[in-house]
């Protein structure tokens, strides 16, 4: 229908418009304050972060160890309860070179997500879900040198530093 | 095959004003555990599908389907999270199960209410952007204005308001899940600090923290899992015209409309002498008198003093909120309409305990959204 309209009634709006207050808006910041707890698992993980440790659990059932811990494994919905210190290396099995930043900057060096299958969790299946990954950062590599498949050890904060948070880890960098 | 929809299982976790040793997946997985327990199911075997109600600005989460299958064992099934209330999220089970797209359904609601900072200023993004929002009023005034309009049409007063809270927070006193059980005078309830006038802030509830989780079942299954499964009789829902303007502020059409549905389903005629126990909204104290008005219970502006005359009571004639309702038990956010249907549940099992309604065979159970909604349902439930 449109395409009968040669000109279209109105006027345009440009950012102008909007600065001189020509135009109707409503301009509101939402304010919405959570603070979740972290529960058992969870809470045990940060707990364990602030000390340098990265803890996964194991399930009684299906004897699968899976990182980050939770009370209840997914798959055979059987408790899990038997905590499990890990070593903070692994293998990088995804990751992405990301070109614009959390609040959309474009970035001309790019950050690097990647989830990293941590040693001692459970191996991957056929089905190639893993059960032992950690999703974070690679840092300290060269974007066109990383692969998948390389060997990776966490760089943590400082002591002094740690928060009992994921960032008390700061990235993963390639074992050389 | 039948239509018959029974509930098989129930299970709950918390029922506290603050749960801080578990996280909301530990305390749905609490609940789910026992749901699973008491249908005799498991979850990764036996289900077919799974709803939750929630809604994303109150779990601080978008999306939040995302993170609900684990701790109800439905991972890698079918799963959908419905932004509505407890019985929204039942009357899709049932619709599932009616379609023939699934024999067993679980369907979880869950409320970590004391995990909201800013409840207030969150409700708000209820209001209406460009109409409503920018006048900056706390949301609860439109339960103020509610509760006048019924006052004035309907003849009830404040203290027949009041009353409400007496009864339900009593009742809860019995109720061992209840967080709120209180033995009240009527002055200490009509003089409490004021909220948005008429209505006090003692008449209105506070929340609590729970999840409650239920099993669904087509009739054969329902038959083959247990000798005494609840039927869900009729379910209906509705909404009215969600405008502030000109809602029809004495009434509550929508509740008519959602529990002539339901009626018709369960083939109920006259819900005074058919059902045996209701458990219906009491966010507010007034409300649980124009709900009952609406439900058809008894005529417009009769409900104050038939309560006062003590037919609402535990062992009165129509026994309302003998759990205590939300000012007894807690406001559950979402999940109110399930923790509603659980004390149902109960009620029709027998095992109700102390505050058990001798008898109890048709239960009706009803829920609000809450301010500034006009978004209500309504369940038939039988043993
Ligand atoms: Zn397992």
């Amino acid at each position: 229908m449109t395409v009968r309209f040669k000109q279209f009634p109105g006027v345009s709006l440009s950012e102008e418009d909007f600065r001189q207050g020509k135009v109707l808006y409503q301009m509101d910041e939402l304010k919405a304050e959570y603070a979740w707890d972290s529960g058992i698992a969870i809470g045990a993980y940060l707990a364990g972060l602030k000390r340098g440790v990265i803890l996964g659990v194991r399930c009684s059932h299906c004897r699968k160890v899976v990182v980050p811990p939770r009370t209840v494994c997914e798959w055979c919905f059987r408790p899990m309860e038997e905590y499990v210190e890990l070593p903070d290396t692994g293998t990088v099995n995804t990751f992405s070179l990301c070109y614009i930043t959390w609040d959309m900057r474009r970035i001309s060096e790019p950050e690097i997500p990647a989830v990293i299958h941590l040693d001692g969790t459970s191996e991957l299946g056929p089905s190639s879900v893993i059960m032992g990954g950690i999703l974070h950062k690679l840092g300290e590599v060269d974007p066109k040198e990383v692969h998948i498949g390389m060997r990776v050890q966490a760089v943590w904060k400082p002591a002094a530093e740690r928060t009992g948070a994921i960032t008390d880890i700061l990235y993963f960098k390639p074992i050389r | 095959m039948s239509d018959r929809v029974a509930i098989v299982g129930v299970g709950w976790s918390g029922f506290r004003p603050k749960t801080p040793d578990l996280s909301y997946k530990e305390l749905m997985y609490e609940a789910a555990v026992r749901a699973y327990a008491d249908a005799g199911v498991d979850p990764r075997r036996d289900v077919d599908s799974f709803v939750t109600v929630a809604e994303d600005f109150i779990e601080g989460t978008s999306i939040f389907d995302e993170y609900v299958p684990d701790q109800l064992g439905a991972a890698l099934k079918p799963v959908h999270t419905i932004t509505g209330d407890g019985l929204h999220g039942l009357a899709t089970g049932v619709m599932l199960i009616r379609s023939g797209i699934a024999r067993v359904v679980v369907v979880e609601g869950h409320s970590k209410a004391s995990n909201l900072l800013t409840p207030d200023t969150i409700l708000a993004y209820a209001q209406d952007p460009v109409l409503n929002r920018p006048l900056r009023l706390n949301t609860h005034f439109v339960a103020g204005m509610e509760m006048h309009r019924y006052l004035y049409e309907s003849g009830t007063t404040r203290e027949q308001c009041a009353a409400v809270v007496v009864k339900n927070r009593r009742n809860a006193l019995r109720n061992p899940l209840a967080a709120y059980g209180a033995d009240l005078s009527l002055e200490e309830v009509l003089f409490g600090p004021p909220l948005a006038w008429p209505l006090g802030k003692r008449e209105t509830a506070a929340t609590t923290d729970g999840a409650i989780v239920m099993v669904l079942a087509a009739e054969e299954v329902a038959r083959a899992l247990r000798q005494d499964p609840i039927w869900i009789r009729g379910i209906g829902w509705c909404n009215d015209s969600p405008s502030l303007e000109s809602r029809e502020w004495g009434n509550l059409p929508y509740i008519q409309e959602a529990a002539q549905m339901a009626y018709q389903q369960a083939g109920l005629r006259d819900p005074w002498n058919e059902v045996d126990v209701a458990e219906i909204d009491d966010t507010y104290a007034y409300k649980e008198l124009q709900t009952l008005e609406a439900l058809g219970f008894c005529g417009y502006g009769e409900a104050g003093s038939l309560l006062e005359s003590g037919a609402f009571d535990l062992d009165g004639e129509l026994p309302v909120n003998p759990s205590g309702g939300s000012l007894g038990v807690g406001h559950m956010l979402d999940a109110t309409g399930l923790m509603r249907t659980l004390e149902a549940v109960f009620q029709l099992r027998g095992e109700a305990g102390a505050h058990q309604v001798e008898g109890a065979e048709v239960a009706l159970v009803q829920s609000w959204r809450g301010v500034p909604t006009t978004s209500g349902a309504v369940a038939i439930l039988s043993n």
